[in-house]
């Protein structure tokens, strides 16, 4: 089932002469179970691009559909209450609330949107479990978390619930390499559990655990790339 | 890569005969550079000439083992004490790719550069679905399977560099031969001097 889909999505900054366009007709993808990677260098659209999947932006042309759902006919209402449902975001600088503990930041999204606060903790436990954190670590507040901990709140956090969608912006960035590899793995291992994600970085290693990398360049898709049949092939290639 | 020294580093574990050999070097390396039987025996036949290993009684089974001298160990131990050289490793292609691709007139560097990300990209992907898929394997061949992450990883780092450069440069339009005329018998007495000549003058 395709969870985010970006239907010939233009995005244009200004007008006539001095008109940037920071995303030209991208066509792009993910269903569930699936990561993709994006890539390319700084000024090449990936920002754009997570922020017009998130419903942080909106495109000067083309569609943004959420698990089917256009984000351009909702209104303000109808798009927060998406975004509180369906979508996550993972930052490098993990974005978690300091004056909440791990589990508290984990609820958030669902005691916004009504939760009963019993329910959501319970809830956000589970979810803290599934990236690896014990009880004990999700009563902490953020500053007595490491780094990679605090991403892993942040992954949980942004596929708390119901939510599916997990846009990710350079998650491993103030991470370790070791760290960071961790990180991804979870991701992979999240979205191997049925979430869609969608990965930017520009680190190569890193892209290397998604389903699928496409390449931006000066605001257009001029690549993706999916992996190889299978690893007899690999072998033979690497002699 | 050295077939001569990684057996000799293999009979310095104890005696064996070739298939065993074989074996031990695939499972270390995780079958990455199969060897062939015959290249074992060519190989352990040139060791036995320059004394560095010596054939033992054949056993019960018709196997002859070998086992090291100690001529072989000094050698094994020169392998594992001296770096790589350069010079040693194959001839970069991609790099010589390259570096035709930006004098040679009508090519599309940056399509050069992509494509051949795309490509290792994709090989990185493999590798790293083999890592997860082998989270407790063997550590020679963990080992070997995070030198070609790291060495994609690199050549994709390259890659991005190199497109940077090449977009920043002002390419210019090249000739055939590079901007010298090519010189002719005519001239020959105003060509440069080899080192050899100008020391020879000197003196």
């Amino acid at each position: 089932m395709t969870v985010l889909h970006l239907r010939g999505v233009s995005r244009v900054h200004g007008a006539g002469e001095n008109a940037v366009h920071a995303l030209i007709d991208a066509e792009l993808q993910i269903a569930a179970g699936e990561l993709v990677a994006i890539m390319g260098p700084s000024g090449s659209g990936k920002s754009t691009l997570l922020n017009l999947a998130g419903g942080l932006d909106a495109p000067t042309s083309g569609e943004v559909l959420v698990e089917g759902t256009v984000l351009a006919g909702l209104n303000k209402k109808l798009l927060a209450r998406l975004r509180r449902r369906s979508v996550g975001y993972v930052f490098q600088d993990y974005n978690l609330v300091p004056s909440l503990t791990a589990a508290e930041n984990a609820a958030l999204p669902l005691e916004l949107d009504g939760m009963s606060a019993g329910k959501a903790r319970k809830t956000a436990i589970s979810a803290l479990e599934e990236v690896g954190l014990d009880a004990k670590q999700a009563d902490r507040f953020p500053d007595e978390l490491s780094g990679g901990q605090s991403q892993r709140v942040a992954i949980a956090r942004a596929l708390i619930g119901e939510r599916r969608l997990v846009l990710a912006d350079e998650p491993t960035g103030a991470l370790d390499s070791t760290t960071g590899e961790e990180v991804l793995k979870l991701l992979r291992r999240r979205c191997d559990a049925g979430a869609a994600g969608l990965l930017v970085t520009h680190d190569a290693r890193h892209a290397g655990w998604a389903d699928r990398v496409v390449f931006l360049r000066d605001g257009r898709i001029v690549d993706s790339s999916a992996p190889l049949a299978g690893a007899e092939t690999l072998l033979e290639g690497a002699q | 890569m050295s077939v001569k020294h990684s057996l000799l580093a293999l009979l310095e574990r104890g005696p064996a005969y070739g298939y065993q050999l074989r074996a031990a070097f695939e499972s270390a390396t995780g079958n990455t550079w199969p060897l062939n039987i015959g290249q074992v025996y060519t190989t352990l036949n040139r060791l036995e000439r320059d004394e560095l290993v010596e054939a033992m009684p054949e056993n019960d089974s018709g196997q002859r083992p070998y086992r090291i001298t100690e001529a072989g160990r000094r050698q094994v131990a020169g392998w594992f004490s001296s770096p790589v050289q350069a010079a040693d490793r194959p001839r970069d292609e991609l790099t010589i790719k390259l570096a035709l691709a930006v004098t040679t007139p009508g090519v599309d560097v940056a399509d050069v550069v992509q494509r051949q990300r795309s490509a290792t990209l994709r090989l990185l992907q493999e590798f790293t679905r083999l890592k997860a898929a082998e989270d407790h394997a063997e550590l020679a061949w963990q080992l070997v399977l995070e030198s070609m992450i790291f060495r994609a990883e690199a050549e994709i780092r390259w890659l991005d560099h190199t497109e940077a450069v090449v977009a920043r440069a002002d390419l210019p339009a090249p000739s055939p031969f590079g901007t010298g005329d090519v010189p002719n018998a005519a001239d020959s007495a105003d060509r440069e001097r080899t080192p050899v000549e100008f020391l020879e003058e000197k003196r």
